[in-house]
C-alpha cells in the first residue's frame, strides 16, 4: 500500500477514535452536572411523588453505562434523541439550527480566511516596515478585546448611530432572499472576522517568512522576480501546511465557538440553543450539542491534517 | 579585442557583524577587486571561506546575502553599471543577462515545483522566450547535459532525482535564459568525487558551446584548473594572485598560491600491523529499521593498536552506518563487534562505562557537536567529571594539557564556541574525545567542512596525537587525498560491501577492481587536461548518473 494512503487512513481512524473517547467524555461531564431535569421542569412546588414519576417516565433511574450504551446505539444510527423539555425530536429542532450556525459561519469564513492569508502575504512583503507593523497592531488589537466588546461596539456605531445595518440579527429569517439573510448578518459576521482575523495572518506570516529563509527563495529572487512573484509562486506553496492547520482551527472557532456572538446578536442558531437547554438542564439536547461541536473540532482539524500530508510532495509524488 | 562582459573596478563589500558580547558594527569584507571577463572565457575566484569569492559572484548580480552590502566601486555588464542601476533594471537583469548555480542544488529546487517548470521560469519570466520555446530549449540543454531521459525528467519533483542529476538541472536553470554572464558558486563541491567529474564535464562542454562568460567559483584549485581559462585567487577579501591557468598551477608567485598548490604534502609511511587488533568488525549486516533491504553486508575490518584504518567511499556507501554499528546506535542483524577483547553488546543500552570511555568519536560538523552555551573548558571538562571524577585544581591542570595538546594554550578555557574559527572548534571537539583517554576514536568526515590549508592542520596534529597518545583511529572519508596521507590500513567500501581491504601500499597498488580504479581516478589532479583524459580512461559509469 503507498505510504500516503496509509498514512491517510491513518488519520482518519485516529479522528474516528477520538471522536469516540470525547462522546463518553460528553455523557460523563452531563450526568456529573448539578441540578436535576425533573425538578427543572416541574418546579419548585413540585410533589416528591410527581418527581418520582416524571424521572422513571424520562428514563433517569437506568444504570449510566446503560443509558450511555443506548444513546451512543442511537448516535450511530443518527438519532439524537428526545428533548426532555419539549418531548420533541432533537435531530429535528437542531438541524435547522445548525444549518443557521454553518450559515454565519460559513461567511465569516468566506471574508476572514482570504483577507487573513492577503494581510499576511503582504505583512511578509512590507516585512518590519509600515504596512507590516499597521497590520500587526491592528490585527493584534482586536485579538486582544472580548469579542462581545467588539460585538457591542459595531453595534452601536454601525447599527444604532449610523444606522447602516441591523443593530441585531432578529431580522434574521431562514427562508428569506440570500441578500436579505447576509443584511441581517453582517455585524455579526463583521465581529467574527475581528476575532478570527489576527491568528491566522500571524501564523501565515511567521509561515512564510520561515521559508524565505530557504536556498530556493534566493533561487527566485535571482532570477528577477520580483518579491510578491517570490512570496506566492515559492514561498506559499511551502508554506501551505501549518496556514491550513490554523485556518482549520479558526473554522472549528467559528462555528464552535460562536456561542457568545450568537447570543449578543440574539441568533437563532445552535450556541442560542445550547445556552437555553443548559439553563433548562435538558440534557440530551445538551449531549447532542456538544457530540456535534466536537465531530466538527475533531473533523476540522483532521481536514488540517490531510491536507498537510496532501501538501508534501515527497509523499504525492515518490520515487 | 571585443569590450569585456563583465568589468569590475575597484568593489568593496562590507557586512554588519553581531560579535557575542559587543556591539553590532559594520566591517568591510571584500577591500577593492578589479578583473574582466570577456565573452565565452571563464575565470575561477579561488579562496578559502571568508575569502569573499561567493561575495564577489552574488556583487555581480547586485546581490548580498543577509546583511551584505555592497559599499563601493563599478560593476559593468554589457556597458552599463549595474551598482548604479535602479532595482527595476537589476531585476531585469537577474535571470536574464545574468544567472547563477549554487552549490547544493538540492536546497536551491523550490520541492514543491515541477523541475521544468522552475528550468524555464526565468526564460518566460524575462520575456526571453515563449513558454514553448523555454521549455525546448529546457529539454535541449538536459540532453547536452546528459541527463537521462531528457524529454521527460522535467516533469519530475526535485526529491526524484539525484543529487548529481539536479546539479546539473541547475546549470541548464542558468543556461535556459541565454544568459551574457553564469555565476557557478561551488556547482560541484556537494557531490561525490565519481559524479563530480562527470558535472564538471557537462559543465564545461556546456560552457563550451553556448559560449557564455562564466564565473566558477571554488575552494578546490585541482577543480578550477580543469574549466578555468584564468584564475584569481583571494584571501581575506583581497586579490592575491590573478593571471592565466598555466601560469597560476605551473608557477605561482606568491606565497600562498604556492602553499594552495602544494597542499596535503603530508607524508606518513605506513606502520606495521602487530598484537592483537582493538577493534575487529566480524560479519556485520546490518539495516535500517522499517527498510526492506540491508545497508551493510557481511563487513570485516580490524584496527590494530595505534593505527589508523581509513574507511573510504562515496555516499550511500554504508560507511557511516558502520560507525552507528561500532558505537551501539544501529544494533547489526548479523555479525559481532570485539572491542579490546572483549565481545561489545550490540546496543548502547548494554554497554558498560568503560566501553564507553574507550571508545570516542568526533564528528564532521564541530559546530553541531558542542553545546553554544557552554565554554571550552566546560566542554572538555564534562568527561574528565564524567569519567575519572575529576574536579577543582586536578580538572583545570588536565584541561590546560589537552589545550596545549591541540595547540590552543590556557586562553581558550573561558571562550564559547561561537568565537572559535572551525578549525579551533574542530580542536575543541578532539581534545574533548581525547579526554576520555580512549583506545580508539571514530572520526567521522573530520576535515571534510573544513578549508584545505586548516584540514592539514588537523591531520597533522591526529597524527601527532596518535604518536603520544598510542590510540587508533577509524578514520571515515570521501576524500582520498586525506586517506593518503593519514591511514595505516584502507577498506574500501562500495553499496555496502568491503570492496578492497588491504594495507595502503596494497590499496593504493595496482591491480585494481572496477570501482576502486574509478574512484581513484576520480581525484582531480592539479594539472590541465586531467579530465579529458579521465573520462577518456574510464572503465564504469559512476553511481550519480
Amino acid at each position: 500500500m503507498p505510504l500516503i494512503i496509509k498514512l491517510l487512513a491513518q488519520r482518519i481512524a485516529l479522528g474516528l477514535i477520538l471522536l469516540f473517547l470525547v462522546s463518553g467524555l460528553i455523557f460523563a461531564g452531563t450526568i456529573i452536572l448539578p441540578g436535576d431535569v425533573a425538578q427543572s421542569i416541574l418546579g419548585q412546588s413540585a410533589t416528591p411523588e410527581a418527581l418520582a414519576n416524571l424521572r422513571a417516565e424520562l428514563g433517569l433511574n437506568e444504570p449510566a453505562l446503560q443509558r450511555y450504551l443506548s444513546w451512543l446505539g442511537g448516535l450511530v444510527q443518527g438519532d439524537l434523541g428526545t428533548a426532555l423539555t419539549s418531548g420533541r425530536d432533537i435531530g429535528e429542532s437542531i438541524s435547522q439550527r445548525l444549518s443557521n450556525t454553518l450559515f454565519l459561519a460559513f461567511w465569516a469564513a468566506i471574508v476572514a480566511v482570504p483577507l487573513a492569508i492577503f494581510l499576511g502575504l503582504l505583512a511578509v512583503r512590507f516585512r518590519e516596515r509600515w504596512p507590516d507593523k499597521a497590520i500587526s497592531g491592528v490585527t493584534l488589537a482586536s485579538i486582544s478585546i472580548p469579542e462581545f466588546l467588539i460585538g457591542y461596539v459595531l453595534m452601536f456605531f454601525f447599527g444604532v448611530k449610523l444606522g447602516w445595518f441591523y443593530p441585531t440579527a432578529t431580522a434574521f429569517r431562514p427562508d428569506a432572499a440570500l441578500f436579505d439573510k447576509l443584511e441581517s448578518i453582517a455585524l455579526p459576521v463583521a465581529t467574527l472576522t475581528l476575532v478570527v482575523l489576527a491568528h491566522m495572518m500571524r501564523m501565515t506570516r511567521a509561515a512564510i517568512l520561515n521559508v524565505m529563509q530557504s536556498a530556493y527563495i534566493e533561487t527566485a529572487e535571482l532570477k528577477g522576480l520580483n518579491g510578491l512573484q517570490v512570496i506566492v509562486r515559492h514561498a506559499l506553496p511551502n508554506a501551505i501546511a501549518p496556514i491550513v492547520n490554523v485556518v482549520m482551527l479558526n473554522l472549528a472557532y467559528l462555528v464552535v465557538g460562536v456561542v457568545v456572538i450568537e447570543v449578543v446578536f440574539v441568533y437563532p442558531g445552535m450556541g442560542q440553543y445550547l445556552v437555553d437547554s443548559v439553563s433548562k438542564r435538558d440534557v440530551p439536547v445538551v449531549q447532542a450539542c456538544g457530540i456535534i461541536f466536537a465531530a466538527v473540532y475533531i473533523g476540522m482539524n483532521m481536514i488540517a491534517d490531510i491536507v498537510s500530508i496532501l501538501s508534501n510532495p515527497r509523499l504525492r509524488h515518490p520515487k | 579585442m571585443s569590450d569585456p562582459q563583465l568589468k569590475v573596478r575597484d568593489l568593496k563589500i562590507g557586512a554588519t557583524v553581531y560579535p557575542p558580547g559587543e556591539k553590532p558594527h559594520d566591517i568591510e569584507i571584500v577591500h577593492g577587486v578589479s578583473f574582466d571577463l570577456e565573452k565565452g572565457k571563464v575565470l575561477g575566484l579561488i579562496g578559502e571561506s571568508g575569502a569573499g569569492k561567493s561575495t564577489i559572484g552574488l556583487a555581480a548580480m547586485a546581490y548580498g546575502r543577509g546583511g551584505v552590502k555592497i559599499t563601493g566601486g563599478e560593476v559593468w555588464i554589457n556597458g552599463r553599471d549595474v551598482l548604479q542601476s535602479g532595482t527595476g533594471d537589476i531585476r531585469k537583469l537577474r535571470g536574464a543577462e545574468v544567472t547563477y548555480v549554487s552549490q547544493s542544488a538540492a536546497a536551491s529546487f523550490n520541492p514543491a515545483k515541477k523541475i521544468l517548470d522552475q528550468v524555464v521560469e526565468a526564460a518566460v519570466e524575462q520575456k526571453k522566450f515563449s513558454r514553448k520555446e523555454a521549455e525546448a530549449r529546457a529539454r535541449d540543454l538536459f540532453d547536452k547535459l546528459g541527463l537521462p531521459n531528457p524529454e521527460t525528467i522535467g516533469d519530475r519533483y526535485p526529491h526524484q532525482v539525484s543529487g548529481g542529476q539536479l546539479q546539473r538541472c541547475m546549470t541548464a536553470l542558468a543556461l535556459c535564459p541565454e544568459p551574457d554572464l553564469v555565476v557557478f558558486d561551488e556547482p560541484t563541491t556537494a557531490l561525490d568525487v565519481t559524479t563530480q567529474i562527470d558535472v564538471l564535464m557537462a559543465i564545461k562542454a556546456a560552457i563550451r558551446e553556448t559560449g557564455v562568460a562564466a564565473l566558477y567559483i571554488t575552494h578546490d584549485l585541482a577543480v578550477v584548473a580543469q574549466v578555468s581559462d584564468d584564475i584569481m585567487v583571494l584571501r581575506h577579501g583581497n586579490m592575491v594572485e590573478y593571471g592565466s591557468v598555466d601560469q597560476i598551477i605551473n608557477a605561482p608567485q606568491e606565497d600562498y598560491t604556492q602553499a594552495l598548490v602544494s597542499v596535503r604534502s603530508i607524508e606518513h609511511a605506513e606502520k606495521e600491523s602487530a598484537g592483537d587488533p582493538v577493534l575487529s568488525v566480524r560479519n556485520i549486516t546490518a539495516r535500517y529499521k522499517g527498510t526492506q533491504f540491508d545497508v551493510l553486508h557481511n563487513v570485516n575490518v580490524d584496527l590494530y593498536p595505534g593505527q589508523t584504518l581509513a574507511v573510504v567511499g562515496e555516499s550511500g556507501s554504508g560507511k557511516s552506518t558502520l560507525a552507528r554499528v561500532i558505537t551501539g546506535l544501529l544494533p547489526p542483524r548479523e555479525g559481532e563487534i570485539e572491542f579490546a577483547g572483549r565481545t561489545l553488546s550490540p546496543d548502547l543500552a548494554g554497554r558498560s562505562r568503560e566501553d564507553l570511555r574507550e571508545l570516542q568519536m568526533i564528528y564532521q560538523m564541530a559546530d553541531v557537536a558542542m553545546n553554544p552555551r557552554q565554554t571550552v573548558g566546560t566542554i572538555i571538562g564534562r568527561p574528565l567529571e564524567f569519567y575519572f571524577n575529576m574536579s577543582g585544581k586536578e580538572k583545570r591542570k588536565r584541561i590546560i594539557e589537552l589545550l596545549d595538546e591541540i595547540e590552543l594554550g590556557e586562553d581558550f578555557m573561558d571562550r564559547y564556541p561561537a568565537e572559535l574559527s572551525g578549525g579551533q572548534k574542530q580542536r575543541v571537539c578532539i581534545a574533548r574525545a581525547l579526554a576520555a583517554k580512549p583506545k580508539m576514536i571514530i572520526c567521522d568526515e573530520v576535515t571534510s567542512a573544513l578549508d584545505p590549508l586548516v584540514a592539514d592542520g588537523i591531520l597533522k596534529l591526529l597524527l601527532n596525537l596518535q604518536k603520544i597518545e598510542d590510540v587508533a583511529f577509524l578514520f571515515i572519508t570521501h576524500d582520498l587525498a586525506t586517506v593518503r596521507a593519514i591511514s595505516d590500513t584502507i577498506a574500501v567500501m562500495y553499496q555496502g560491501k568491503v570492496q578492497r581491504y588491504g594495507s595502503k601500499t596494497q590499496v593504493l597498488s595496482p591491480p585494481f577492481d572496477d570501482y576502486t580504479d574509478l574512484l581513484l581516478s576520480s581525484v582531480p589532479e592539479m594539472r590541465l587536461g586531467w579530465l579529458e583524459e579521465v573520462i577518456s580512461n574510464r572503465k564504469m559509469e559512476s553511481a550519480g548518473n
